[in-house]
């Protein structure tokens, strides 16, 4: 049984199509932006066997065309690895496509994690591969947690050859923020070290998950973050690579 | 009739000897696969006259909603000299004709009831001709006295009451779609004739009460198609022979278009079918070189720009329920042959690229006949329309074809007719919500307090029981469809008599097959009222008379839009349930009995009038348009809610199961190429599931919220949104339906 927050029948901006989204509980990183702060609780999901899921999901494959299938978002689904294993196999055996959105937090090549991982992988048609911040200060000020294990996960998902695509939260706002001209840079030339980015999203901060920290009662910590504008959402794509990738 | 020199170049036989516009327009179509690239811009004449009239509305909207109004003539097809947008750009105009003699002014109709005609005209500050009062009250009555002469107490009752409304006894019923086609194809000369062959043909002598009807109104169309010859006249055209060229085939089509919305304020005047049929004509003159692509898209921007002006005086109470002025000038793109070829001519990209010639417009209600098997191109053009204007809506061609064939046309929002072989009766809607109310309190209206229904024994025990409630409401539904029936029954008897559409009728055939459209309304706060029921407790909470004035649910329960069986299964016994109960009365001319789960706007009316129900619904709220699910009940998404509606069978609902949808644009996919692919797929899905209708707007509700505030922004003045069965554009709205628009679920908004 997995823990998942909720479902949504209709994602067509998470992976690629038209596509089922599994909202899996549980976070270990507490981004002062997240705009799901009620998926970091694991215990707080709502419990599903795997071919539940994949029951509710096959019930839009009408919609799916050439393309579409299912993406596991969170929350963080590696932290329940074991369910999410037992998903995308599943999925696989029943012919669905399968995508994982992840921030990579939990990787380590170290074991028991990496033996499941690189099972999981070999079930994954495409992970999608949250990258905050490259600079490892501001990583942890914004996240809590260190950047290395995720930049270790995105050489080894390169090194395997695994698709990904390249997601990252402009957020404006002053110093710190990722919405830096430095920090762009540095983030492309680590992207131009790997060979499998198929495509670099930007994705502008946006305040509409404010609320439910208040419904959390939990004091929104990012109060100076302000939504970048067009222009440098713009500027962000041009020293991303965004073009040239896509 | 020999062969015409009109129809130099067209093939097939059939449609030579007798009408027979599908036979024509089988024969000589010529399908288009290609993308949009050939489409041309708005002529200079185009950009003119649109702009001219984009003053017009401006100023009309700045007077209150109304530009001129007509006090002294009474509408005929003859009533009025030429009319033109503006005198000064006359010679611009390639399509000519208006209701009156200036552009949208408004005409005087009083034949549907004069005392809303007066009343009209008053509310915007006209002084109809003190004559009318002594003429339609005193020397001849009108079709809404006629209604109220025979309607019994029962009825006088429960349209009070609410739970029967928007009855067609005030005003035209409309939904008739003539076969304007006919008018270009063969010439009104041989329409005469044909028509003249039927009345000398009508009855074997033995005068029945049937044949004497049928004779008087042959006697009407015939009429009525003189009528139209002099009314082309006043605009310098003669149209007793066929259209010669394209630009005649369009004028010739609009003239008998014209005719009917000189002589009828129908709540719906639809213009029907007519793309593929008019490309036949386009491709013809292309062909021999007297055509250019600027020129055929100028014959469809005038055209369309004629529907963009058609205009009716209304009263308050009927703008409550319709609102936004809409005509339902509906008219169809796309859709199959029987023969399995697409009927997608390039005159189908054109009336689409109207939108981008002359920018977003309710009107003509463009409507896209759908099936997965249509064209790539077509498909992806017709969406990314969706996506830049929210102005067009979609319905199911796979469902319809089967039961209309493939010569049919859309009248009103959603109903599915017979071009030229069917007309309807329009009949509004019951509310079902009202009548489960009513199944609980033992028939007493709780906003009344009136005796409405039979006196049934009331629910007594403090929480609901399913199978009591069951057996308590299908008692309630059993007398309201009778009721309803025989409501309808009577009004379609006086509107024939009273209110005859001889012009429409005139282009229809006479051996006309008739349906008989009922409505239902509060459809999704039913089944999930039933499913509260059902799945959780649901209190009762009565006043000091005993009667039940809201309710208390206890636990949670499935509701309709989750793709969740327990309630959509309540949902489809809900529809057969009611459509079985009205099949066993008698319907007026033998007619066959429809229904619909369509409110348009009139859903806030509708709630307005509905006390709190099972589901939690507060008393006067308003009900989710059409078959939409209920605000808030959907849970996961838009295709949880999708597959939902989709369950509806349409078999049982054949009059249209309206559904409204808005997606926010960044959630529809992260570029205009993403958005329009994943929209073309999700209808796709959708209707592959055999679901029927899909309004489809594409834009998040910050932008309507600033709409609303700020309805002076240029931006906003022809922005359109799609609501249940028609389009509108947004600041038209009352704040009321505006606020309601606003509060629906907008699939996306994070």
């Amino acid at each position: 049984m997995g823990y998942i927050h909720s479902l949504e029948s209709f994602g067509s901006v998470d992976g690629p199509g038209i596509r089922f989204l599994i909202f899996f509980t549980g976070c270990r990183m507490r981004c002062r932006f997240c705009h799901n702060p009620d998926t970091w609780e694991l215990e707080k999901g709502a419990q599903y066997t795997a071919d539940e899921l994949l029951d509710r999901a096959e019930r839009y494959r009408s919609y799916w065309g050439d393309e579409g299938g299912i993406t596991a978002s969170g929350g963080e689904p590696l932290v329940q690895m074991d369910f999410l294993l037992e998903l995308f196999r599943k999925a696989k055996q029943r012919g669905i496509h399968t995508c994982l959105d992840t921030s990579a937090q939990p990787f380590t090549r170290g074991e028991p994690f990496f033996g499941k991982f690189r099972e999981l992988m070999a079930c994954t048609d495409l992970v999608l591969l949250d990258i905050k911040d490259i600079r490892e200060d501001a990583h942890i000020a914004l996240t809590g947690h260190t950047n290395a294990n995720i930049l270790d996960c995105a050489r080894y998902l390169s090194e395997t050859g695994k698709p990904v695509w390249i997601r990252h939260v402009l957020v404006s706002g002053g110093p710190g923020t990722s919405d830096d001209d430095g920090q762009l840079a540095g983030l492309s030339a680590f992207l131009d070290t790997l060979r499998n980015v198929e495509r670099i999203e930007v994705l502008p901060y946006h305040t509409f998950g404010v609320h439910k920290w208040d419904l959390l009662g939990i004091p929104y910590p990012y109060a100076d973050a302000v939504p970048p504008t067009q222009e440098r959402i713009e500027n962000a794509k041009q020293i991303l690579g965004y073009y040239k990738r896509k | 009739m020999a062969d015409r020199k009109e129809w130099a170049g067209f093939r097939g036989t059939a449609w030579k000897e007798e009408v027979n516009t599908r036979d024509f327009i089988q024969n000589n179509y010529t399908v288009y696969d290609g993308d949009e690239s050939f489409l041309a811009g708005p002529t200079d004449a185009t950009d003119k006259l649109w702009g001219k009239l984009k003053e017009l509305q401006k100023e009309e909207r700045a007077k209150g909603g109304v530009l001129d109004m007509d006090t002294d003539i009474v509408s005929t097809m003859t009533s009025h000299g030429p009319g033109y947008i503006c005198e000064e750009y006359k010679e611009l105009e390639k399509i000519v004709g208006l209701q009156t003699d200036k552009p949208l002014k408004r005409a005087f109709m009083p034949f549907g009831g004069i005392k809303m005609a007066q009343e009209s005209c008053e509310m915007y500050g006209y002084t109809p001709a003190p004559s009318f009062d002594k003429i339609f009250n005193e020397y001849h009555k009108t079709h809404n006295q006629a209604v109220f002469d025979a309607y019994t107490p029962e009825m006088r009752r429960a349209r009070k009451n609410k739970i029967m409304t928007g009855l067609p006894d005030t005003y035209g019923r409309g939904r008739i779609v003539g076969d304007y086609r006919r008018v270009a194809l063969y010439g009104v000369d041989f329409l005469i004739e044909e028509k003249k062959k039927d009345l000398a043909h009508c009855g074997n002598g033995t005068m029945t009460e049937k044949v004497i009807r049928l004779r008087e109104e042959l006697a009407e169309q015939i009429r009525a198609l003189g009528n139209m010859k002099a009314m082309a006249a006043i605009y310098g055209c003669d149209i007793s022979a066929p259209a010669a060229n394209a630009r005649e085939a369009v004028q010739w089509l609009y003239f008998g278009y014209l005719a009917a919305i000189k002589t009828q304020n129908g709540a719906a005047m639809s213009v029907g079918r007519i793309s593929t049929f008019l490309d036949i004509y386009i491709q013809r003159d292309m062909d021999a070189g007297k055509l250019t692509e600027e020129e055929a898209q100028e014959l469809i921007d005038h055209f369309t720009m004629k529907c963009r002006m058609v205009k009716f005086a209304r009263i308050k109470s009927y703008n409550e329920l319709f609102s936004g002025d809409p005509v339902w000038a509906t008219l169809e793109v796309g859709g199959l042959g029987q023969d399995g070829r697409s009927m997608v001519t390039k005159t189908d990209y054109r009336f689409l690229h109207t939108l981008e010639n002359m920018g977003p417009s309710p009107e003509p209600n463009l409507t896209v006949l759908y099936s997965k098997r249509l064209q790539d191109n077509f498909r992806r053009y017709s969406a990314y329309i969706s996506v830049k204007t929210s102005s067009i809506q979609y319905e199911n061609d796979d469902v319809m074809r089967p039961v209309w064939g493939d010569d049919y046309s859309i009248c009103c929002c959603v109903s599915a007719t017979q071009t030229g072989k069917e007309m309807q009766f329009f009949g509004a809607r019951a509310n079902l919500a009202k009548c489960l109310n009513y199944a609980i309190n033992g028939g007493v209206d709780i906003k009344s307090r009136d005796q409405v229904g039979p006196a049934y024994r009331p629910i007594t025990s403090e929480y609901l029981d399913y199978g009591e409630v069951m057996e308590k409401y299908d008692r309630m539904m059993d007398w309201l469809a009778g009721l309803y029936v025989n409501t309808l029954n009577l009004i379609h008897y006086m509107h024939d008599k009273y209110y005859y559409e001889a012009a429409e009728m005139a282009l229809i055939d006479t051996d006309v097959r008739r349906t008989f459209a009922t409505g239902i309304a509060g459809f999704s706060h039913v089944v999930d009222s039933l499913s509260a029921i059902k799945y959780a407790k649901v209190k009762t909470v009565r006043d000091e008379s005993g009667l039940v004035v809201d309710y208390q649910v206890e636990g949670d329960f499935p509701r309709y839009g989750n793709d969740d069986d327990r309630a959509d299964d309540i949902a489809v016994w809900l529809l057969k349930t009611f459509m079985n109960k009205l099949r066993q009365y008698e319907t007026y001319r033998d007619s066959e009995p429809t229904t619909s789960i369509l409110t348009i706007t009139s859903n806030v009316v509708y709630g307005k009038a509905t006390g709190a129900l099972p589901d939690g619904r507060p008393a006067g709220e308003p009900f989710a348009p059409g078959a939409n699910p209920s605000y808030g009940a959907e849970k996961n998404g838009l295709l949880a809610s999708l597959n939902s509606v989709a369950k509806l069978p349409y078999e049982y609902a054949l009059d249209g199961i309206s559904n409204t949808q808005t997606i926010h644009p960044d959630a529809l996919g992260h570029s205009r190429e993403e958005q329009v692919k994943n929209l073309v797929l999700a209808m796709d899905g959708y209707f592959e599931r055999g679901a029927h209708h899909l309004n489809v707007n594409v834009f998040g509700t910050d932008k309507l919220r600033d709409a609303m505030e700020h309805p002076e922004k240029e931006e906003y003045a022809n922005f359109t949104i799609r609501v249940s069965g028609y389009a509108v554009k947004f600041i038209d709205l009352t704040r009321e339906q505006q606020l309601d628009v606003i509060s629906r679920t907008c699939h996306g908004n994070l």
